[in-house]
């Protein structure tokens, strides 16, 4: 087997050092009857060509973003990658390290982790960031976690434009964890009222924006309202590039954001890996789960960096650990990192604009197509249109055509009578062919 | 055993000069990209936005963000200094215990790439993306039938994560039989992971601790002594954090079973008995598989994992969403529980596809035969450190047979002046990364020693000898090697106690301008 | 203080009339190595002897403090929010944790005398 080095020779002369007859032997602790007689049924080993042959076989019944014309959103965004941030996090030194645990023989990890909390800090308009969740889902969850812990409530209000799976993961979260949660009903156009919901029982408002329906909201009032009943405003996002352009959260008044990176430097992945981005203020610091990088001094005085305030972390506190997380989203943060470091601020704000524009462009020809209603008021790079039909079929019909047209609002809210509703996203990997693409495929379908 | 490979002249600091630069040759000192980028500098070249009228209502952003910008080649040297200050498993051996860095096939990485895997959308129709559910029905196939079980929920993004669905699948199962409020105690032993206690408690339960026996594992009668009608289930890991076979692991389950409770094991050792033992066969109900270990999906510098976890017959109705069932010749992804006993869901999407490709390319790679030699070979490899520094180092439960990491105390340092610490920072001057030291809490001085699979018998040789070589220093009461160390590392010892009195965790515009 | 008393958590306290100063002793200092950050209670909270009052951190561990007696906290030290610290440089004076009005006297008495606690240090 390629990937293993040791002959039967090897082998031989290891159990004769060990003082044992056989590998077997090893296993001498386990229960007799629960010890394998027959292998498993399962296949023997492949060479790496006849592997990639199976894997490849698999991956052309897929249809990917680049061979369509392509226009969904609702939580992931496909968005070009420059090559050299594929190639960078590929370094075996990144690749095939472990967390850093040894600081003076992991530098390169603990540098990157320190520019990226700051880079998440400042997009967000927020004092410090993690070195990341798993994704944006779940650092929703641990941020309404965070705030039980701060506020010593219990009780949550989700606004109806959080994206919906965000919002199950937060009421499975704390429906085990026996806390309540309030959830808005999808509130497609933007109308919602939080404020008058708002009292002093409230441990905390989960407001996302730009939110799943597209729609971008204006955070300051309901921060004002939260603060002045001592509860905590968190702000999600799930589309990281918007933040190029809008007002940060931070600036709105939010006291805890989290958020999506996955726009940024990582690949649709059908679903994952992704990398969940965390910020918050100074004060709520102790509270904050999740790895952290700090600067510090060797022993020589040179400037270093190690990881620090782990005494929060489920291996020094256990049951009073402040999180019970133990990885976070290393490569992926790696990936956003480098991607942000290459775009700066003039080549992400350009990307936003980009991303804006060419939505614009979209909602336009929609607006004058037939059978069709843009819902939204202000957007981002993605809006919510209103269908003659059955948008679930209408995306189908429109896949046959070779354009993938978006969300059917009916798979993230079923039985919500929203059959007829469709979000639609566009970003720079857009052309004008694949609008015109849409339209053209949208009036056969419908 | 191997003498020294080569004779240096020892190294003296006083005679290395120090250079302008700070540099020392290969080894490069690198700023932050706040200290070298600037505002208006970029790597991406993107086109003019299309002139239109903005959709942004009073939202626009008025105020610069402060993001520094590289050009490519200066991202390029950015990222390659950092990444040369790193050790890494294709760089050396990583024998840190518990967490096992194997070798990372690069075939893996080609294949998780492919646009029919990697540019796919999680929410694009189920029929455009067939061969990407196909895959993940193949892989949990493997994981059941490689761990005897009957579900697989394959959502969970890490061991933790997965730690977490599988009690809450308990937790669900308890509140079905309508004993959710008398119920509320988990039993861990002392020596397990910390997500294991963090875990228990975030869902509400009280953690009682089980003792173990002086050979360093838990019995069945400790577990009787512990179960009252208030334990909703033990978590145990197997093999266990030790390195060693919990022998009485059916018992362990008979008794859980009998007193109404459930078995959660911690799969975090499964590299060390896939294909050799089945999981199911001692009678759990649960179980997480931390993909990034047991099968080799890369450690990334601290992720991401992904943690699916197989479930019993009586716990698989309350698995998460979402799930694939068979439908015709067609795979569907259940994402709504439908008024199903399903405890719901455990993030936006349907779990870490990009590892699941790596994992599943390293069974297909393997084969189960292959599977088995890797733990075999793993168990050995351990084994074989262990009869080789069993006469220098001491051993907290006596000499006896470990599973795939070896556990030795700091027994052997004491009186020494050298502590584990030090011993595991003299490593990194002889090239190699430290085992995991401090862990388990419950041993002393605790050294972790993983080698895995991956390594030759040479390379096992040579860092036998290295620690034979270091034992005996330690012994002779060399301080040199040890109080002072690392010397030859891009850094010396890290003040960790300045770093967490006076957190500096993010750059500020007043150290530096851009 | 002459009247200073240990308990086997390595807890001390030393009472003046009815208010006992607590801290932990040089011996417990020095086992969790450097202090990086003490939370302390508020003012006016209501202790229960054996009960936690605080938690120190170090770099590697966090460890609870327990109250060896009961009462309310009238007072903490302040100064330990900027410079922790100063329970590893003078755990006896300068690093004193909280000052406690206590309910009964009578706890004080279980608790060991100097001499007492330095024998049950040679035990451990």
């Amino acid at each position: 087997m390629r990937y293993q080095p040791l002959s039967e020779a090897d082998r031989s002369a290891m159990l004769a050092t060990i003082g044992v007859p056989a590998i077997e032997a090893l296993y001498a602790d386990a229960p007799t009857e629960t010890l394998l007689e027959t292998p498993l049924d399962l296949p023997s080993g492949k060479s790496e060509l006849d592997v990639e042959r199976f894997f490849s076989r698999l991956a052309a019944r897929n249809l990917p973003a680049s061979h369509a014309a392509f226009f969904v959103g609702a939580g992931a965004y496909k968005h070009h990658i420059p090559a050299s941030v594929d190639h960078l996090i590929q370094r075996s030194e990144f690749l095939t390290s472990y967390t850093p645990y040894q600081p003076e023989i992991s530098q390169g990890t603990l540098q990157y982790l320190f520019e990226f909390q700051t880079q998440v800090a400042l997009l967000t308009g927020m004092d410090v960031a993690n070195a990341s969740m798993y994704d944006g889902s779940t650092a929703t969850a641990e941020a309404v976690l965070m705030a039980h812990r701060l506020t010593k409530r219990r009780k949550a209000l989700l606004s109806g434009g959080l994206h919906p799976h965000y919002a199950e993961v937060v009421r499975t979260v704390s429906r085990l964890a026996e806390d309540d949660v309030e959830t808005m009903a999808p509130d497609v156009r933007a109308v919602e009222d939080l404020i008058s919901r708002i009292d002093d029982t409230l441990s905390c408002v989960v407001v996302q924006t730009p939110d799943v329906f597209g729609n971008l909201r204006d955070l300051t009032k309901i921060a004002e309202a939260c603060h002045r009943n001592g509860a905590l405003l968190i702000a999600a996002f799930t589309e990281a590039v918007s933040l190029g352009l809008l007002k940060s959260p931070g600036a709105m008044g939010a006291d805890i954001v989290v958020g999506e990176g996955q726009s940024i430097g990582n690949s649709l992945n059908f679903g994952g890996p992704y990398v969940g981005l965390f910020a918050t203020r100074h004060e709520f610091l102790r509270q904050m789960p999740g790895r952290l990088a700090g600067e510090s001094v060797d022993a020589d005085g040179r400037r270093s960096y190690v990881l620090t305030l782990s005494t929060r972390e489920q291996h020094i506190r256990r049951d009073k650990a402040t999180s019970n997380i133990c990885t976070n989203s290393g490569l992926c943060a790696l990936a956003f990192t480098i991607h942000l470091t290459l775009l700066g601020e003039a080549g992400l704000t350009r990307l936003a604009r980009v991303n804006h524009a060419n939505a614009v462009l979209l909602a336009k020809m929609l607006a004058e197509a037939p059978r069709v209603e843009v819902l939204n008021e202000t957007f981002f790079n993605e809006f919510t249109l209103r269908v003659d039909g059955d948008a679930a079929e209408l995306v189908e019909n429109m896949a046959t055509r070779g354009v993938l047209a978006g969300v059917p609002v009916s798979r993230l809210f079923p039985g919500a009578g929203l059959d007829d509703r469709l979000i639609v996203a566009s970003t720079e990997v857009n052309t004008d062919e694949d609008r015109a693409a849409f339209v053209a495929a949208l009036k056969e379908s419908l | 055993m191997l003498d020294r490979p080569a004779i240096v002249e020892p190294l003296d600091d006083d005679k290395i000069p120090a250079t302008f630069t700070g540099n020392r040759g290969l080894d490069q000192e690198e700023p932050l990209i706040f200290e070298i980028g600037r505002l208006d500098a970029t790597g991406v070249d993107i086109g003019a936005p299309a002139p239109v009228e903005t959709r942004l209502g009073a939202l626009e952003r008025n105020a610069p963000i402060g993001l520094p910008g590289l050009t490519e080649p200066e991202t390029m040297r950015h990222y390659v200094r950092l990444s040369r200050k790193n050790y890494s498993i294709d760089a050396g051996l990583y024998p840190l215990g518990s967490c096992t860095m194997k070798h990372n096939p690069r075939s893996n990485e080609k294949i998780a790439r492919y646009e029919g895997f990697a540019d796919i959308h999680p929410l694009q129709p189920q029929s455009t993306a067939q061969g990407a559910l196909e895959l993940m029905q193949t892989l949990a196939d493997w994981l059941m039938k490689l761990t005897n079980m009957q579900a697989v929920a394959l959502s969970p993004k890490a061991g933790a994560h997965g730690e977490l669905c599988g009690m809450m699948a308990i937790k669900s199962a308890i509140a079905a039989k309508g004993e959710g409020t008398t119920r509320n105690v988990v039993l861990i032993p002392q020596s397990a992971h910390g997500t294991n206690p963090a875990t228990a408690a975030l869902l509400g339960f009280s953690v009682r601790v089980v003792p173990a026996a002086p050979d360093g594992t838990v019995r069945a009668q400790a577990v009787k002594d512990a179960l009252d009608d208030d334990v909703a289930a033990i978590m145990l890991t197997n093999p266990n954090t030790c390195g060693l076979f919990e022998r009485e692991i059916v018992d362990i389950a008979d008794a859980i079973h009998a007193a109404g409770g459930y078995f959660y094991c911690d799969g975090a050792n499964f590299n060390a008995i896939a294909g050799v033992l089945r999981p199911g066969d001692f009678g759990i109900d649960a179980m997480h598989i931390n993909l990034h270990k047991t099968f080799s999906t890369p450690h990334g510098g601290g992720g991401p994992g992904a943690g699916p976890v197989v479930l019993s017959e009586r716990l698989a109705p309350f698995a998460p969403v979402p799930f694939i069932r068979r439908k015709g010749d067609s795979l569907q992804l259940v994402e709504d529980a439908e008024g199903a006993q399903s405890f719901g869901r455990l993030t936006a999407f349907h779990g870490q596809m990009g590892m699941f490709v790596r994992a599943l390319a390293y069974m297909l790679a393997h084969g189960g035969d292959g599977v088995a030699q890797a733990s075999k070979d793993a168990v050995l490899a351990a084994n074989y450190v262990r009869a080789s520094l069993r006469d220098v180092m001491t051993q907290p439960f006596g000499d006896r047979i470990c599973m795939h990491e070896v556990l030795f105390d700091d027994g052997w340092l004491r009186g020494t002046g050298v502590t584990t610490l030090d011993f595991a920072k003299a490593m990194i001057d002889e090239g190699y990364h430290p085992m995991t030291i401090y862990f388990p809490l419950v041993v002393h001085g605790a050294m972790l020693i993983e080698p895995t699979e991956s390594e030759s018998k040479a390379s096992l040789d040579l860092f036998i000898a290295t620690l034979r070589d270091l034992a005996q220093s330690a012994k002779a009461g060399d301080m040199t090697r040890f109080a002072q160390a690392p010397r030859l590392a891009p850094r010396r010892r890290v003040d960790e106690a300045l770093a967490a009195r006076k957190p500096v965790l993010r750059w500020e515009e007043k150290t530096a301008a851009i | 203080m002459s009247d200073r008393r240990y308990s086997k958590d390595h807890e001390y306290v030393a009472l003046e009339g009815d208010i006992a100063t607590l801290g932990i002793s040089d011996y417990a200092q020095s086992q969790l190595g450097d202090i990086v950050f003490i939370e302390l209670p508020d003012v006016g909270k209501k202790v229960v002897k054996g009960k936690e009052i605080a938690v120190i951190e170090s770099v590697k561990a966090a460890s609870e403090v327990y109250s060896p007696v009961g009462g309310e906290v009238v007072e903490v030290n302040s100064q330990l929010g900027e410079t922790p610290a100063l329970v590893n440089d003078d755990p006896l004076g300068r690093g004193w944790l909280v000052k406690v009005r206590i309910s009964d006297p009578g706890e004080c008495a279980s608790l060991m005398d100097a001499a007492a606690y330095s024998s049950f240090l040679k035990t451990l």
